[in-house]
């Protein structure tokens, strides 16, 4: 057995001087190795970082949204729906919401403007989340204006902000007193953006919703189970962004394992001959290969599997943040809570590791069954 | 100590391009003798040092090695025969014979460029499995011997022809074999230099180790060392002097 | 190739660690900081609660019902309260021009689930 091991690490010292050999070249595959590694990891533990986050986050948005639909499209929702929809069995409540956009052409930037069901603030005074807060360099006291729909210039006085830990929620927040959302945006009282409804068992959801749809039939209710969904959906590793990104990287994969597995060099095959000749087996070459394919790539992957979590966790994702942006001027600042799946972690290991590896022998193999004697005769 | 018995190796057998590089040789070579192989090239010598060597297996024929005189081997146990024949063996145990027991000086020396000398040195000690503080001293040792102690971190190929032809007999003897086998070892070399390398095969003779030499230079065969000198030609001996 | 010093050095240039020992303990260290990544990720999610129980809070309390990341267009900013017609409110063969628009399109359970209850 101690002669196992020392034989291994012998062959290892020989596999480390053949890499060191062609450092240049070994040291650039190595780097863009875990580059690939470290965009795929990255995608992986943002998306399943933000799902989850995601999940945790909204399980107490409200149960069911009731909104309405003409034409197939999005309108305002009569106020005297609400009623009728409180008098379902198994409904707790149904309360009117006022909430929409607003466009700021000073930053280019939509806020939501919505009345919070409980304590708004009083007239002529509004809260604003912490992104407004920042591209508009506005803070407390501050006066903001907004031009309402009736083209009148009104001035708010920010009474607060929301505080900046919930950002990733209310960055684009302007929470408005109900008369003067009305005002604003001259939305008559009889209507409202949707209905939120709170019941009393979560399970009867789907049976509600149909009861709604039944009731009023130009409605089209939205129960809480689905809007985490859509966050899963967007974020799910399956799907969109990260399934582009994983293409790409198994592209390149496949350049890489094909490159190498074209063919040794002439002089790769006169050495493994030298070996040969002085004494190495057919198995001693073959682990000589095995263990080049595995440094390579293992240090790849736990250089950009560790750089990725770095970006991701401690630099909160900066890479993909244009992505996510896209053209809106607001971004919330905020840290990703880390969530590692091993599960993840151990398919982007096999992905990484195996093919290169297999790659680096399988050419190999031809030429280390050659015959010792073959070197002589050359 | 190695007896050859009506070998024959041919290649590419089957083929248009078929040809017999070894006719039926018999030879019995003894220990701690210095035989030179003598003849022309194309003459077959190589193909018989590389048959001698267990290097490759004959297509016809039998060569059999004596079991004492083999390399890291102990004294005879009882029911073992005297003699072991390396043709019917499987490629495993020849490998480990071969390691052990020969030692190897190609024509083209066969360094491993871009690794240091000691570690040249070292690569045949690998498969053994033996531990590396021991083996790397007795490599040190070696080269010390040959006078490249200070040369040991040294990339081969910033080394003269003397000294790596000397890295290359350090590298023979690193297994410490019984038989040193050299394939046209003054080719490349001066004639300073070959008497050189003659004088270092004296020093292995009067250690107890057999050499078997090819070479067509009259300054190995005519060496005052040499014991036998086998002439060959075209696969088969033609003479044989004492 | 570059050319180092030809390897002319006095005496103890011997290599005092193995290749392959340093190898072993880079690969040692790879397993380790990879076993320290996934240790402090879970500390970090357990030190995480009160702040997530905190962003919960806000949304109970506010009623919202989506995260504010894609804030370029209405139908992105609300991505769970999008019908499949507001990407194109614009006019319908404007597929698609705004780049968060590409990444979240209305997700397939939500198309099956809405047909039957639209």
């Amino acid at each position: 057995m101690a002669s196992w091991i020392e034989k291994q690490r012998s062959i290892m010292d020989f596999t480390v001087s053949s890499l060191l050999r062609r450092k240049g070249k070994n040291i650039a595959l190595l780097l863009v190795y875990a580059l690939v590694v470290f965009l795929l990891g990255s995608a992986l533990f943002f998306t399943q970082a933000m799902k989850r986050e995601a999940a945790l986050i909204l399980q107490d948005a409200p149960e069911m949204v009731v909104q309405r639909l003409q034409g197939g499209r999005y309108d305002p929702i009569p106020v005297a729906y609400a009623e009728k929809i409180s008098n379902i069995r198994g409904v707790i409540s149904a309360g009117p919401r006022l909430w929409g956009y607003y466009f700021d052409s000073h930053v280019g930037a939509n806020y939501t403007i919505m009345v919070p069901p409980a304590n708004p603030p009083s007239r002529g005074r509004i809260i604003i989340g912490n992104g407004i807060a920042r591209s508009r360099s506005v803070a407390r006291r501050h006066i903001m204006s907004l031009r309402g729909y009736d083209g009148l210039i009104r001035n708010y006085t920010v009474a607060g902000t929301i505080p900046s830990a919930s950002e990733l929620v209310s960055a684009d927040l302007v929470l408005i007193a109900e008369a003067d959302y009305r005002e604003l945006f001259q939305f008559p009282a009889a209507l409202a953006t949707d209905i939120a409804v709170a019941v009393r068992n979560q399970r009867e959801l789907p049976t509600i919703a149909h009861k709604v749809v039944a009731m009023l039939p130009d409605t089209r209710p939205i129960i809480r189970e689905e809007m985490v969904r859509t966050y899963n959906a967007v974020f799910d590793w399956r799907g969109g962004m990260v399934m582009v990104l994983l293409i790409a990287a198994l592209a390149a994969f496949v350049i890489f394992a094909w490159d190498k597995a074209s063919g040794l060099s002439a002089e790769e095959k006169r050495e493994i001959g030298i070996l040969k000749a002085i004494g190495w087996e057919t198995s001693d070459i073959i682990t000589i290969k095995t263990y080049e394919g595995l440094f390579v790539s293992f240090f790849s992957f736990s250089g950009g599997l560790l750089a990725a979590y770095l970006h991701v966790f401690f630099g909160s994702a900066f890479l993909f943040a244009p992505a996510l942006k896209g053209w809106s001027t607001l971004y919330p600042d905020f840290r990703i809570t880390p969530f590692v799946d091993p599960y993840q972690v151990a398919i982007l290991f096999c992905l990484t590791v195996v093919p290169y590896t297999v790659a680096t022998i399988v050419p190999s193999w031809r030429a280390a069954i050659v015959d010792p004697d073959a070197v002589m005769r050359s | 100590m190695i007896k050859l018995l009506n070998v024959r190796k041919g290649f590419n057998l089957g083929r248009p391009s078929e040809f017999m590089a070894v006719s039926g040789v018999t030879l019995a070579l003894e220990a701690n003798r210095v035989t030179v192989l003598k003849g022309p090239s194309g003459s077959g010598k190589t193909t018989l040092l590389s048959l001698i060597g267990c290097m490759a297996r004959p297509t016809a024929g039998r060569i059999t090695l004596l079991r004492s005189q083999l390399g890291g081997g102990g004294p005879l146990k009882s029911g073992e025969a005297a003699e072991i024949e390396v043709t019917s063996l499987p490629e495993r145990f020849l490998t480990g014979i071969r390691s052990r027991t020969f030692g190897f000086i190609f024509q083209q020396l066969n360094l491993i460029k871009g690794i240091s000398v000691l570690e040249n040195v070292l690569l045949p000690a690998y498969p053994l499995g033996e531990k590396h503080g021991v083996v790397r001293a007795r490599a040190e040792a070696l080269l010390d011997t040959f006078g490249l102690g200070d040369r040991t971190s040294a990339r081969v190929e910033w080394l003269s022809g003397g000294e790596a032809q000397r890295v290359a007999m350090a590298r023979a003897l690193m297994n410490d074999p019984p038989v040193i086998i050299a394939d046209e070892p003054t080719a490349h070399l001066d004639s300073k230099l070959s008497v050189e390398f003659m004088d270092i095969i004296s020093r292995l003779k009067d250690e107890g180790r057999t050499a078997i030499i090819a070479s067509h230079d009259p300054l190995v065969y005519g060496a005052g060392m040499v014991d036998r000198v086998i002439a060959v030609r075209d696969g088969m001996i033609e003479g044989d002097e004492t | 190739m570059i050319r180092r010093d030809c390897g002319k050095k006095r005496g103890a240039a011997r290599f005092p660690v193995r290749k392959s020992t340093l190898c072993l303990l880079l690969l040692g260290i790879s397993v380790l900081l990879i076993g320290l990544m996934f240790a402090h990720a879970r500390v970090q999610r357990q030190a995480a609660g009160p702040a997530l129980a905190l962003i919960a809070a806000t949304v109970r309390d506010l009623g919202l019902t989506d995260l504010a990341l894609f804030m370029e267009a209405r139908y992105t900013r609300h991505l769970s309260q999008a019908d499949l017609h507001s990407a194109f409110q614009d006019h319908p063969t404007a597929l698609e021009h705004f780049p968060t628009g590409a990444i979240a399109g209305p997700p397939g359970r939500l198309r099956r689930q809405n047909g039957q209850l639209d």
